[in-house]
């Protein structure tokens, strides 16, 4: 599939976002959160920033971005409506804490609220795409978790940079830890699995033989080999993923175990950053390894996993 | 409502046979032709005239070979919307704008409501769906319901664009909903299959496979090896 930019923008930055409003009320219930009267206020709209940017660089890839608003109606059986309407219902429980936190309210009850959310928001989000069935690399149980994780392991990191302190700093450590296992185990388990749908189930011309493309319809580049045939080379995805395990997980803990040590706000930051970055690298790749059934009726050529 | 309505009676499609496509693409041409001024209009071109033509197409022939030696063939294959019976391309479509009609099955785009997502074609396992780049919505196979329901034109041309264009009549549309009908028959009789019936989205419409290929017959009696003057008037008699 074709990693584009809005979409992965999109799913990287609002996870981030929604992770951070997820740990806002949890660490709120335990009172691990700073009690300075800036630091709710902060976290909180940084967080609904982080989400409103991937929300607005997904109408970006839209054909009719004016009519974005009409995403919201299907929420019955559409998962991509799903997650529209829970994104902007979650800004209310977050506006609401930041208020709370201000004025004084009743923070902790809002900040489960708007966790709550958030989460919901990201599940949502994953389902797109592992509910797609001609996507074997999205269409399976490792997606949602993996989903989940890495939006809970980003939010944290991210929540140390906006100056929460220590719980989230060791939250995040763990987090990076498992997430990371999370992924080396979804990507084991798509090169491991074998494709559901063949050449000759796609053309029913199994009966005869091995099927192959002797023509194809057109002689140019299409929309489908454009947007479903996006090819990576297996050397260069090998190498990526090792990338994004560094940048994404590696480098950030490394960064916060100093910050932990001489409580440096640059090394959560510069964590953040990094694991944005490494994040950033694992999205692309989730959609770039990514084969849709429709490159079987193209060969080889396309199908390329 | 992207809702699938509960099926209904009437399930309108294709019937295409394999065994008689000759890959003439005219099937495509006419399909192309008739819906880039009918009810998805326009169907767009890019450079249609120049280098690296680019353009949406509702129909595609590929041409395959299956099998190996003497039993291997060579089939031309057209590929369109199926009209599936569970079609998540209207599933996922957040806006309604993709949808199928309870009364023929008919899946269908609303283009005035389309937002672009794309969704839906990521949903289809078929390739059915192409973007419109220029018009920034998805188009797709109508079963030119602007044809088969148009009563300015005379009856017997009330069929899709591509099933009137077909030379050697590979193609049959009507009604597989019900099991008497002309298509359903042909279906039973020649043994039509679904695509990719493992995805679970029951296409409506249906391939018949390519016939077998009558055995060969048996090779002729060589006679004895003739000699002396036989062997001369063989050979004079076989020039």
């Amino acid at each position: 599939m074709n990693p584009a930019f809005s979409v992965i923008i999109l799913t990287t930055a609002s996870g981030a976002g929604y992770g951070m409003l997820v740990w806002l009320g949890v660490l709120g219930v335990f009172g691990a959160l700073p009690q300075e009267r800036w630091f709710g206020v902060v976290a909180a709209l940084l967080a609904l920033a982080l989400s409103a940017a991937g929300l607005l660089a997904s109408t970006f890839h839209l054909g009719h971005p004016e009519r974005a608003w009409r995403a919201i109606s299907q929420w019955r059986s559409s998962w991509l409506s799903r997650e529209g309407v829970l994104g902007l219902f979650t800004n209310l429980p977050g506006v609401a804490f930041a208020a709370a936190w201000w004025f004084g309210g009743p923070t902790i009850v809002i900040g489960l609220v708007a966790g709550l959310c958030g989460l919901a928001t990201v599940a949502s989000q994953a389902m797109i795409y592992a509910s797609l069935k001609p996507i074997r690399q999205w269409c399976n149980s490792y997606v949602l978790p993996n989903f989940l994780l890495l939006s809970l392991y980003s939010g944290a990191i991210w929540l140390v940079a906006a100056g929460a302190g220590t719980a989230a700093a060791l939250i995040g450590i763990v987090l990076a830890v498992i997430a990371a296992g999370a992924k080396w185990s979804y990507w084991r388990f798509i090169d491991a699995a074998q494709p559901i749908a063949t050449i000759e189930s796609a053309t029913g011309l199994g009966a005869i033989g091995k099927v192959r493309p002797l023509e194809d319809p057109h002689t140019e580049e299409n929309y489908l080999l454009r947007e479903m045939g996006y090819v990576i080379g297996r050397k260069h995805a090998a190498k990526l993923r090792v990338i994004a395990l560094v940048v994404g997980f590696a480098v950030p803990v490394v960064l916060l175990v100093i910050g932990l040590a001489v409580a440096g706000v640059a090394c959560a930051v510069a964590a953040a950053l990094a694991a944005l970055a490494g994040i950033y690298i694992e999205r692309w790749l989730f959609f770039a390894e990514a084969t849709h059934t429709v490159t079987l009726y193209y060969g080889q050529r396309r199908a390329a996993a | 409502m992207t809702d699938i309505p509960a099926p209904g009676a009437k399930k309108l499609g294709l019937v295409i046979d394999l065994d008689t496509c000759v890959g003439c693409h005219a099937c495509a041409v006419n399909c192309k032709e008739w819906n880039t001024s009918g009810h998805s209009a326009p169907l767009t071109d890019f450079n249609a005239y120049q280098d690296h033509p680019d353009g949406v197409w509702l129909n595609r022939v590929h041409t395959y070979e299956a099998g190996e030696g003497l039993d291997s063939r060579t089939v031309h294959f057209p590929r369109s919307c199926l009209h599936c019976e569970q079609p998540a391309c209207v599933t996922v479509c957040p806006t309604g704008a993709s949808y199928k009609r309870a009364e023929d099955g008919i899946v269908l785009v609303n283009a005035d409501i389309c937002i672009g997502c794309k969704l839906c074609s990521w949903a289809c396992p078929y390739g059915a769906r192409e973007f419109d780049e220029d018009q920034g919505v998805m188009r797709k196979c109508t079963l030119c319901i602007d044809r088969i329901y148009n009563t300015n034109i005379p009856e017997p041309e009330r069929v899709p664009a591509c099933v009137a264009a077909c030379p050697a009549k590979a193609r049959h549309f009507g009604d597989l909903g019900d099991p008497d009908s002309a298509v359903s028959q042909l279906v039973a009789e020649r043994g039509g299959f679904d695509l990719m019936p493992e995805m679970g989205y029951k296409p409506v419409n249906k391939y018949l496979p390519p016939r077998q290929r009558p055995k060969p017959a048996a090779p002729v009696e060589t006679p004895r090896a003739a000699t002396g003057v036989l062997r001369w008037i063989d050979r004079v008699l076989s020039r």
